[in-house]
């Protein structure tokens, strides 16, 4: 099974590190942690990616959505620590281009 | 149990014989096709009569390649081996989708859905949003779903989009869709899930069949012809279609579909507003009249070029309009310094004495950085561009939904969804066996309503993303998609095939050079053999109902081109319309809708008296005559279909009658 950690950071950032497969079961899971996250007024997201073994399309689709969800909310998403199936993932679908990876804290900025 | 049309699997050596001759026809007929249509233009053409000849020869040209593509899908229209078994443990969503169906249809389908023996899950798509159907489902325990909030005010891309929302909060391997009215049997997931074993198939589709049609098929809803030969040789190409419904399709390819239709939507907006800025910039420039100003503005131009220039080098977005952005706020801050030191030396010139405005120490610097914050900066065009550039999109926020694994650009959605599959190395299949039953409009008003959006949403496709161009695609693959765009064009032909012999008959005015020997010599037997290709094609399967309607209902065709062309490059709405499954029955005759077919049976009639009366009193060319009565009856036995059409009530009174 998939796990969601939501760690509250500032009062509009929040860390949501997720274990597991992130795959088409766990994606509309994260959906609403995301909506979740940002209805309690966390509108910047840092997606911890590091405890994920895969990601399918479906989880690479739920994190675009969760970008859009935190930018509708006037914030923004960033994901940190992919490991390395899930960079491919992201690499392959030319998602890097417009979400780019951190190595770690993605809002030290 | 045993249905119409259902494959009855033959033996490989029966069915290879039974190619083989197909191809045999196919070869013929091409070549006498061929034989035919050149002698028409290089020999054949009245050029004195261009007016109505040109016309003729073009529509004549348009069916010989109609045929050419037919006969490439027949060549490997053939029978599938049966599936590998289905496997274990596969997670399915059932779909099932309505609009505005009433609750007990939509209930016996949720019905019938759950009894399907493969373990999956029922999710009622309900676009309606209907209380009663939310607490019904709940009763069934099966599955609702409906849009949310985040869809208000943003386009719904009806039933596309109804599948997008339920593909975000469902998760299946595995989606089996189904219409309103398409009632599956149990087996069905059984008997197409094992095609999935091989990874890269994306789409398994099978046929739809409507239980609500007498034998006579008065309004010509079955499509044996489709839903047989011509999908078989389509999937024999490795292009066998999605028709919207009775078709399982895998989740990841979807998905990746999605993912890539974002990240392209995102460059292209990204690219856009660049450039945009870039023109912004460029026309300032132009007419601005002082050198610094010209100065900054062309640097700034130049800026955005190389952020344009790294990101097609596929530089991330983010960094390279990051990169830009940090450029922009420095030249700002330049220009806005240099403004202010002109200001400082103007007023030093005028001897105004001790002035607050310089560019030395603190004060100074304070002015710069409010100055050149975006609101009071002098030069308003970077104002422009830096709002521009922070404005970068990429929450596609005029979407409801980031990703649109289902593509919305047409409003037949399973088209343009299967061919990007396609185009992206997917692979589809065709099972042709009938395990699900729906419902046919039962008037000739829906009828026609329908033909007009799958013509719509064809010519939509074939204009904004034509198969012939797009990239991934196979030659084959091309073709069999562009071979059903070219179909529905017909409608123009038709109107040259019924205008030509009203005016020799009428008028005397000859398309053709001579009706002698040369021409029967050529087409008669160009004729037979393709009425002959025809028949082996179909296989005996009742097909003549489709020749007719698609020569009877022209002005459809016409309609769904001209109003599908306006809609893309004119952006006028489609004013699209759900076909209803219920209620569609007629209660009057409705000639409202079959105007244009009432006057093109009056103008031939009119035609064939006028032609005999000329060949009695003017002693007209006999020949000529005769060819162009025997098509004027063609056309009109064609036409007749829609005098059954008007005349039906419904299934269900049609027989109660008997």
């Amino acid at each position: 099974m998939t796990s969601f950690h939501v760690d509250d950071v500032r009062i509009d950032l929040a860390i949501i590190r997720v274990v597991g497969r992130l795959n088409m079961v766990a994606a509309p899971e994260l959906r609403d942690v995301v909506a979740q996250a940002v209805k309690s007024g966390k509108s910047h997201l840092v997606v911890d990616l590091a405890g994920v073994e895969f990601m399918d399309s479906s989880g690479l689709g739920a994190l675009i959505g969760a970008l859009k969800t935190t930018r509708q909310a006037g914030g923004d998403l960033r994901i940190a620590a992919p490991g390395e199936q899930v960079a491919m993932v992201l690499q392959l679908s030319n998602v890097d281009r417009i979400l780019k990876p951190y190595e770690d804290a993605a809002f030290r900025d | 149990m045993s249905l119409p049309y259902s494959s009855t699997y033959t033996s490989d050596a029966v069915e290879n014989k039974r190619l083989w001759v197909l191809r045999l026809w196919v070869t013929l007929a091409v070549v006498l096709g061929l034989n035919y249509v050149v002698w028409r233009w290089l020999a054949s053409v009245n050029w004195s009569a261009w007016w109505i000849s040109v016309p003729l020869v073009l529509a004549e040209t348009y069916s010989i390649i109609d045929l050419g593509l037919f006969g490439m899908t027949m060549w490997r229209a053939r029978q599938r081996s049966a599936p590998p078994e289905a496997p274990v443990g596969a997670t399915v969503d059932v779909f099932i989708t309505t609009y505005n169906e009433p609750v007990d249809l939509v209930l016996n389908t949720a019905a019938a859905a759950q009894r399907i023996n493969y373990p999956h899950r029922t999710w009622i798509l309900d676009d309606g949003d209907r209380v009663e159907l939310r607490d019904a489902a709940a009763r069934l325990d099966v599955g609702y779903v409906t849009r949310g909030h985040e869809w208000a005010g943003k386009p719904r891309h009806a039933k596309a989009g109804n599948l997008n929302n339920a593909l975000m909060q469902t998760m299946g391997e595995y989606i089996l869709i189904l219409d309103a009215d398409m009632v599956p049997e149990p087996q069905i997931l059984d008997l197409t899930l094992g095609y999935f074993s091989d990874d890269k198939v994306a789409l398994v589709q099978t046929p739809q069949y409507f239980n609500n049609v007498p034998r006579s098929d008065p309004l010509g809803s079955q499509a044996p012809l489709f839903y047989g030969p011509i999908q078989q040789g389509k999937d024999g190409w490795g292009a066998a279609f999605f028709c919207g419904s009775n078709a399982v399709l895998r989740r990841e390819a979807l998905m990746e579909l999605g993912i890539l239709g974002y990240v392209t939507a995102t460059e292209k907006a990204v690219l856009g507003r660049l450039k945009e800025a870039r023109g912004i910039v460029r026309r300032a420039a132009r007419k601005a009249t002082d050198e610094t100003t010209r100065t900054t503005l062309s640097e700034t131009s130049r800026a955005i070029s190389e952020a344009l220039a790294q990101i097609g080098n596929g530089e991330p977005i983010g960094e390279a309009t990051y990169v830009l952005q940090s450029r922009l706020n420095l030249l700002s801050h330049d220009a806005v310094t240099q403004d202010l030191a002109q200001i400082a030396a103007d007023l030093d010139s005028l001897d105004v004495g001790d002035h607050d405005i310089g560019i030395n120490g603190a004060y100074g610097d304070e002015m710069v950085a409010r100055l050149s914050c975006a609101q009071l900066s002098p030069v308003n065009e970077l104002v422009a561009v830096q709002s521009t550039v922070r404005a970068i999109d990429v929450g596609r926020s005029d979407e409801a939904q980031a990703l649109l694994p289902m593509a919305t650009i047409s409003v037949t959605e399973d088209m343009a969804t299967a061919m990007r599959l396609h185009a992206n190395g997917w692979k589809s299949v065709y099972h042709n066996e009938i395990m699900v039953e729906g419902l046919a409009p039962e008037g000739l008003d829906a009828a026609l309503t329908q033909r007009l959006r799958w013509a719509q949403g064809t010519v939509q496709v074939m204009l904004k993303e034509n198969p012939l161009f797009l990239r991934g695609l196979s030659l084959p693959q091309r073709l069999m998609y562009f071979s059903t765009m070219w179909s529905y064009l017909s409608g123009f032909a038709t109107v040259v095939y019924m205008v030509a012999p009203i005016l020799f008959l009428t008028a005397g005015v000859l398309p053709v050079n001579s009706y002698a020997a040369p021409f029967f010599l050529r087409f008669l037997p160009f004729m037979v053999v393709n009425q002959i290709l025809f028949i082996v094609a179909s296989r005996g399967l009742p097909t003549w109902r489709g020749q007719q309607y698609t020569l009877a209902i022209f002005p459809v065709w016409i309609k769904a081109c001209v109003s599908a062309t306006a809609n893309v490059f004119g952006g006028v709405p489609l004013n699209f319309a759900v076909t209803p499954k219920s209620g569609t029955r007629a209660d009057s005759l409705q000639l409202g809708k079959v105007t244009w077919q009432i006057v093109a049976a009056i103008a031939l009639i009119a035609a064939v008296i006028a032609g005999i009366v000329r060949l009695v009193v003017l002693h007209s060319e006999p020949i000529g005559t005769m060819v162009n009565v025997g098509w004027v009856l063609y056309d009109l036995v064609a036409l007749s279909v829609l005098v059954g059409a008007v005349r039906y009530r419904g299934f269900a009174i049609e027989r109660g009658s008997k």
